[in-house]
């Protein structure tokens, strides 16, 4: 699986979406992407892609979208 | 000197000394109670039953105050109800009366923010492992949340790898906290948890069963107070030297703070004096005639913050008393207004964070 593919299917397990919601997915806008889901996606992308997020980070991933700029930072490239 | 609240919450959290943050704090809120009075009727309404005129030049001492009682009865918003996302409740036992306090997307956002900048100061900008003094019970009801469920899922975020260390019937899972400080051995571990409930249900715990932790690195956060286990209340240097003796852990913080105004805690210093961090303020009252009181003497808790935006709680009058301390002298170097809280206004309902649980 390529990293993007997991990266997608983090998304996909969680909040129950499909691949076409993806794009436009953001935190709170839907209900199952609260603070209790953003913390556990947080914790699955950090044990995926062996990495620890810093407090600014967590706050600043705030999309779908803005989640690869944030993992590229990381040195996550999707 | 004005600068708006984006600008504010770039700061450190204790860099503004007084004259700078008077003045940043008198257009906030001038420009805050406008707001409110214009997008929250009620609100309107209380204030021009208060007597103040149609425009006011607020300033810390002079901004009109509600009694934070007033959520219970009223449920007050600023914002078209659509945009609220998060009804937080705060303290209600059975039979009293819960406050609603409504947060739109930007308030909490905000609310979050302040809390970062508060909490870097006592962990850094790394998300430590996090163990929690509590019980994943308290998260189950995701809609209406309890104070406690917010406490534990707000500071959340500077956790990673979070632990519970109480199962779902409040007993202390020994095992489970182990094996999570095995795997973390040698890391610094953020900690925290609601006063009463670390006393009854993990301090007096371990020491009836004669156990111990090693926690040499922790980083204990407390809050919520003593409130119907008051009985049983201990100094807060007796409730640092237990802590101690049962699980090594040095670096025991408290801090004060209310649904009402989320985000902007007050975090005790090393030198165990609450501080008001950038993105709120304190004044401490007469009991007789709601005058600010000198450094020293004991009154009301007032709070103000510029951070609330969907609800008109900018300045509220607490039910606690406390002591002003002194202002951008204290001996650990942090500016701003330090204080003591002293306990509960005498005719005030039995209420605190942690009394939510009833077990």
């Amino acid at each position: 699986m390529t990293n993007l593919e997991k990266y997608d299917q983090l998304f996909l397990r969680a909040f129950r979406v499909k691949p076409e919601d993806l794009p436009t997915l953001k935190y709170r806008g839907i209900p199952l992407w609260d603070s209790l889901g953003h913390m556990d996606l947080m914790g699955d992308l950090e044990e995926t892609f062996q990495i620890s997020l810093s407090t600014v980070d967590v706050l600043d991933f705030s999309s779908y979208e803005k989640g690869k700029e944030v993992l590229a930072k990381y040195g996550v490239e999707l | 000197m004005t600068i708006d609240l984006n600008t504010l919450l770039q700061f450190r959290a204790y860099s503004l000394p007084c004259p700078e943050k008077q003045a940043i704090y008198a257009s906030l809120l001038t420009q805050l109670t406008q707001f409110h009075r214009t997008h929250c009727p009620a609100y309107g309404r209380l204030l021009q039953a208060l007597g103040c005129p149609e425009h006011m030049e607020c300033t810390v001492e002079n901004t009109p105050m509600l009694p934070v009682s007033i959520f219970k009865e009223l449920e007050l918003r600023s914002v078209p109800e659509e945009e609220i996302f998060k009804t937080v409740t705060s303290s209600g036992t059975t039979g009293q009366q819960v406050s609603k306090i409504f947060l739109d997307a930007d308030t909490s956002a905000v609310q979050q923010r302040a809390l970062s900048g508060i909490m870097a100061d006592l962990l850094g900008e790394h998300r430590l492992p996090y163990l929690v003094l509590d019980s994943k019970r308290v998260l189950r009801d995701r809609a209406m949340f309890s104070a406690r469920g917010a406490g534990v899922l707000g500071f959340s975020v500077f956790g990673s790898k979070t632990c519970y260390a109480l199962d779902q019937h409040m007993e202390l899972d020994l095992d489970g906290v182990r094996a999570f400080l095995e795997a973390h051995q040698g890391e610094p571990i953020f900690l925290f948890g609601f006063t009463y409930i670390i006393w009854r249900h993990v301090i007096r715990v371990l020491e009836e069963r004669g156990e111990t932790l090693s926690i040499p690195k922790g980083i204990l956060l407390h809050g919520g107070g003593w409130k119907k286990l008051a009985s049983e209340a201990v100094s807060p240097q007796e409730f640092k030297a237990r802590i101690h003796a049962v699980t090594g852990i040095e670096q025991v913080r408290n801090y004060y703070g209310m649904a009402e105004q989320t985000g902007c805690i007050y975090l005790e210093c090393p030198q165990g004096h609450l501080h008001a961090s950038i993105w709120s303020d304190v004044v401490v009252r007469r009991w007789r005639d709601y005058s600010p009181c000198d450094v020293g003497e004991p009154g009301l808790i007032q709070v103000l913050s510029p951070l609330p935006h969907s609800y008109p709680g900018h300045s509220l009058l607490t039910e606690d008393l406390g002591v002003l301390l002194g202002e951008d002298d204290c001996p650990c170097g942090r500016a701003g207004k330090y204080f003591q809280v002293t306990g509960r206004a005498p005719r005030a309902e039995v209420r605190g964070c942690s009394d939510t649980y009833e077990g």
